[in-house]
C-alpha cells in the first residue's frame, strides 16, 4: 500500500529546478497563487478605487470639468472635461463590479484563503494544486476583459454592478463583455470554492479535529459552500441575458416594451423580475462572501493580541453556519421596491430578521474576547478593532432596510450606499488591512514598519468615515442615489455640503494610501528578518520555516490542542501552540 | 511540476470516505445541480408568468418525440456501458474496459448528432431561439428556453466527451503505473457522465412531453 504521508521526502528535490515562469507565474504552490491573487486584487481595488474618486468629482462639482484627468479622457468619456453622463453610468456599473469581483473576493479568498488555509490546517500544498493554478488564471482572464470592456463601442457596462434587465438587455456592447468576463470569474470562484472545501476536509493534519481549526478556516469552508451554490444563479442569469443579447430571446424583456419612446422590436414574453431573483440569490449569499472571510482574520487578530482564547469559539462556529444557510433565504429583501406581493416581503423580512442574529452573536463573541485581555496593540490589532465598530454601524443600518415600510423611504436613497459601504469598506477592507499587516512577516520573511502603518491606519479610518457617515443623513434628506447630477431635483439640496465633505474625504482616502504602498514595496527589501512567530501566535502556520518552503511543513506537524490556548494558567508561556513535537 | 504526493488522492478519506478527487467531483455536481436547478426554476417562473394558454406543449410546438425518445434512450445505454468500463477495470480487464468505455464516448456523439439534425430541422422550418410561439397568440419563451436549455446541455455533453476521449487515448497508460488512480478517475468521469444523463432525463419530458 502507498504511504501517503511522505511529503516530506519528495518535496526537497522540486524546488531549486523550478525556472522563473513556473515558480512566479505558473506556480502551483498555494503560497505563490494566494501572493499573486493578492496583489491582483489590490490592484484592481485601487483601480475601482479611482473609478469612483471620478464620480466624486461630478457629484460634488456637477457639470464642472475633471481637473488633469478629465483633459486625458477621449470624447466618448467626457465634453469638454466635463464627465457625460454615460461615461458616470460605466464607472458606477465598474466600480460595483470591481470592488466586489475582482478585489474584495479575490483578495479575501483567493489571497488569504489560499495562503493561509493550508497553512493553518497543516497540509503540504491544496489538495488540487493545478485547479488552483487554473482559477487564478481564469480570474486573470476574466478580470482583463472587464478592463478592456472600458474600449467597446459605447463604453463598459453601463447598468448597475447588478445588471438589471431590461435596462441590460438593451445596453451597449460593453453590457456582454460583462457578462463574458463574469462567466470566467464565477468559473474561477467555482474552481477555487471546490479546492478550498476538499483541503480543509480532507487535508488537515493528524489531530487538527474540526473544532480545533482556527475559526479563520471555518470562515472559509462557509465561504467556499456560499461561492459553490450560489453562483450558479448568476452563471444561469449571464447565459439568458447572453441569449437576449446576442441570439434575440427575451428571457427578461416583457411584451409590450417601449424604449425610448418606440416599442422594441423584442418578441417579448420574458419577466425582467426573473433577472433580479436570479442575480440575488447569487449575491445575498456573496455578501456574507465579503464579509465572512473578514470576521476570520479579525478574529485571529484579535485571539492573538488579547493573549486570551476567543470567547465562545463554538457559538461563533455555530452561528457561522447558520448564517450561511440562512444566506439563501434572504435575497429578495433587496427587491422590496419591486412590488413582488406583502405575502413574499413578509416572508424575506422574517428571514432577513433571522439571519441578523448569528451576524450580532459573532459580533458580541469578538467584543466579549476583548474583556480582562492584555491588549497588545500593534498595526494589525488596531485594524481589526476599528472593524468591530464599523461592521456594528454597517449591521445596524441594515435592519431598517430589512423591513419593508422603512425600506421604501431609504432604499433608492444614499442610506443604502453608506450602510454596505460600511460593512464592506471600512468592514471588510479594514479586516483585509489586519489580515496584510499581520501575515506579511510570514509571507516575506520582513516586518512592515509600524509607524507608517499607524499613519495609514488613523488616516484611513477618519477618512473611511468621512465618506460615508455623510451619506447615511444624505439619504434621510432623500437624496437619490441614482442621479448623475444631484442638483436636478429640489429635494436633498440642502445636504449637498455633505456630498462635498464625502467627495473630499475619498480623494484624501486615496492620499492616505501611499503610506501603506511605501510600506508594502519597501518593507520587503529590509534587511532585518522577522522572527519566525512574531506575534507569539499558536495556529500551524507561524510554526513553519519563514517564508515557508515548498511543501510547507518539514516534517508533517501533530496537533495537540485547540487553536486559541493563550495564557492557558501553568503553561510554560502565555502561549501553547497546536503543535509542539512534529511528526515522523 | 509539483512534486508534492498529497494524501487521499488513492485511498478515501475516513471522514468522508471518499478520495479528494471525489469528493470534489460531487462538489462540482452540486454547483452543477444548483445551475440546472436554476434554469428549471426559470422555466417555471416563465411559464406560470406567461399565462399558461400561451405556452405550448412539446408536440404542440412540434417538436418530434420519437426522437427524443430515441436520443434519452441512447444517453441511458452510454451510463450503462459507462458503469460496465468502470466495472471491468476493477475486474482488471483492460480489453473490455476499452471497448465499453469507446462505446459510451460513441453514443455520447451518437446524441449530439441526432440533437444537431433535430436542430437543423428546426431551423429549416424557420425556427429560432428567437421566434417565440406566436401561433399560440401570444409570444412564449418556448423555443428560447428549449435552444438555450438543450443548448446548455449538449455542451455538458460535448464537455463529458472530450476528457473521456483523452482518458481512451493518453491516460490510459496511467494503467500500467497506478491501476487504483486510474479506475479512480474513470469512476469521476463515469459520475459526471451519469449526472449529463440524469440532467436529459429531467430535460426531455419537460420539454417534450408536458
Amino acid at each position: 500500500m502507498r504511504n501517503t504521508r511522505h511529503w516530506g521526502l519528495t518535496m526537497s528535490d522540486s524546488h531549486d529546478e523550478l525556472n522563473f515562469w513556473r515558480k512566479y507565474v505558473f506556480s502551483t504552490d498555494h503560497k505563490t497563487i494566494g501572493i499573486q491573487y493578492g496583489i491582483t486584487a489590490l490592484v484592481f481595488l485601487f483601480f475601482g478605487f479611482s473609478l469612483m474618486m471620478m464620480m466624486r468629482w461630478q457629484l460634488a462639482y456637477p457639470g464642472q470639468a475633471i481637473p488633469i484627468i478629465g483633459a486625458l479622457l477621449g470624447d466618448t468619456f467626457v465634453n469638454r472635461g466635463a464627465m457625460l453622463p454615460e461615461f458616470y453610468n460605466q464607472l458606477g456599473a465598474m466600480h460595483g463590479t470591481i470592488m466586489v469581483f475582482m478585489g474584495i473576493v479575490p483578495l479575501a479568498v483567493g489571497a488569504f484563503g489560499n495562503f493561509v488555509v493550508p497553512l493553518q490546517i497543516g497540509a503540504a500544498d491544496m489538495a488540487f494544486p493545478r485547479l488552483n493554478m487554473m482559477s487564478y488564471q481564469a480570474f486573470v482572464i476574466g478580470g482583463v476583459i472587464m478592463l478592456l470592456s472600458f474600449l467597446a463601442p459605447g463604453g463598459a457596462a453601463s447598468s448597475g454592478w447588478t445588471s438589471y434587465a431590461p435596462l441590460s438587455d438593451i445596453a451597449t456592447s460593453g453590457q456582454t463583455w460583462w457578462l463574458i468576463g463574469m462567466i470566467f470569474l464565477i468559473f474561477s470562484s467555482l474552481l477555487g470554492a471546490i479546492n478550498f472545501i476538499v483541503t480543509i476536509i480532507h487535508l488537515r493534519a493528524e489531530g487538527m479535529t474540526f473544532f480545533r481549526l482556527p475559526f479563520f478556516v471555518w470562515s472559509q469552508l462557509v465561504t467556499a459552500f456560499l461561492l459553490l451554490l450560489a453562483f450558479p444563479a448568476l452563471q444561469a442569469a449571464a447565459v439568458f441575458q447572453l441569449m437576449d443579447r446576442l441570439a434575440g430571446t427575451s428571457f427578461f424583456l416583457p411584451s409590450g416594451l417601449v424604449v425610448g419612446g418606440e416599442a422594441s422590436a423584442a418578441v417579448g414574453g420574458g419577466s425582467p423580475l426573473l433577472w433580479q431573483h436570479l442575480f440575488w440569490f447569487l449575491a445575498h449569499p456573496e455578501v456574507y462572501v465579503l464579509i465572512l472571510p473578514g470576521m476570520g482574520i479579525v478574529a485571529e487578530v484579535i485571539a492573538i493580541n488579547t493573549r486570551k482564547p476567543l470567547w465562545g469559539y463554538r457559538s461563533m462556529v455555530y452561528s457561522l453556519v447558520f448564517l450561511g444557510f440562512m444566506s439563501f433565504c434572504v435575497w429578495a429583501h433587496h427587491m422590496f421596491l419591486t412590488g413582488m406581493g406583502t405575502t413574499m416581503s413578509t416572508f424575506f423580512q422574517i428571514t432577513t430578521m433571522i439571519i441578523s442574529i448569528p451576524s450580532v452573536i459573532i459580533l458580541s463573541c469578538l467584543v466579549i474576547s476583548l474583556w480582562g485581555g492584555s491588549i497588545r496593540f500593534p498595526v494589525p490589532m488596531l485594524f481589526a478593532l476599528a472593524f468591530l465598530p464599523m461592521f456594528g454601524i454597517g449591521g445596524l443600518t441594515g435592519l431598517p432596510l430589512g423591513l419593508a415600510v422603512p425600506d421604501v423611504y431609504l432604499h433608492d436613497s444614499y442610506y443604502v450606499i453608506g450602510h454596505f459601504h460600511y460593512v464592506v469598506a471600512p468592514g471588510t477592507i479594514f479586516a483585509m488591512f489586519a489580515g496584510i499587516y499581520h501575515w506579511y512577516p510570514k509571507a516575506t520573511g520582513r516586518a512592515m514598519n509600524e509607524s507608517l502603518g499607524k499613519l495609514h491606519f488613523w488616516l484611513s479610518f477618519i477618512f473611511m468615515n468621512g465618506i460615508f457617515m455623510p451619506m447615511m443623513f444624505e439619504g434621510m434628506a432623500g437624496v437619490s442615489r441614482r442621479l448623475f447630477n444631484p442638483e436636478v431635483y429640489n429635494t436633498g439640496l440642502g445636504a449637498h455640503g455633505l456630498t462635498v465633505i464625502s467627495s473630499w474625504s475619498a480623494w484624501c482616502l486615496a492620499l492616505s494610501q501611499l503610506p501603506f504602498i511605501y510600506n508594502f514595496f519597501a518593507s520587503m527589501r529590509k534587511k532585518e528578518r522577522a522572527e519566525e512567530n512574531p506575534w507569539q501566535a499558536t495556529t500551524l502556520e507561524w510554526a513553519t520555516p519563514t517564508p515557508p518552503p515548498h511543501g510547507n511543513f518539514p516534517s508533517p506537524p501533530v496537533v495537540e490542542r485547540g487553536p486559541y490556548e493563550y495564557s492557558v494558567p501553568g503553561a510554560a508561556s502565555d502561549f501553547s501552540p497546536q503543535a509542539v513535537k512534529q511528526g515522523v | 511540476m509539483s512534486a508534492i504526493d498529497l494524501p487521499y488522492q488513492i485511498e478515501p478519506h475516513p471522514v468522508t470516505g471518499v478520495t479528494s478527487g471525489k469528493l470534489g467531483i460531487w462538489l462540482f455536481l452540486a454547483s452543477e445541480v444548483m445551475l440546472f436547478g436554476s434554469l428549471f426554476s426559470s422555466y417555471v417562473l416563465l411559464r406560470v408568468g406567461s399565462g399558461m394558454e400561451f405556452w405550448p406543449s412539446g408536440v404542440e410546438a412540434g417538436l418530434n418525440v420519437p426522437i427524443g425518445t430515441f436520443n434519452t434512450m441512447v444517453l441511458i445505454g452510454s451510463s450503462v456501458t459507462m458503469v460496465m468500463s468502470w466495472a471491468s477495470l476493477k475486474m482488471n480487464k483492460l480489453g473490455a474496459f476499452k471497448g465499453y468505455f469507446a462505446t459510451t464516448i460513441f453514443l455520447g456523439a451518437l446524441f449530439l448528432v441526432v440533437k444537431a439534425f433535430e436542430y437543423s430541422d428546426k431551423f429549416s422550418h424557420g425556427v429560432f431561439p428567437w421566434v417565440g410561439w406566436p401561433e399560440a397568440g401570444d409570444p412564449s419563451t418556448f423555443y428560447a428556453l428549449y435552444f438555450t436549455l438543450t443548448g446548455l446541455h449538449a455542451l455538458h455533453v460535448l464537455l463529458g466527451i472530450l476528457p473521456n476521449l483523452w482518458l481512451l487515448v493518453f491516460g490510459v497508460a496511467m494503467w500500467e503505473t497506478d491501476r487504483e488512480r486510474f479506475t479512480g478517475r474513470i469512476e469521476i468521469a463515469g459520475l459526471y457522465w451519469h449526472f449529463v444523463d440524469l440532467v436529459w432525463i429531467f430535460l426531455f419530458p419537460v420539454l417534450y412531453l408536458l
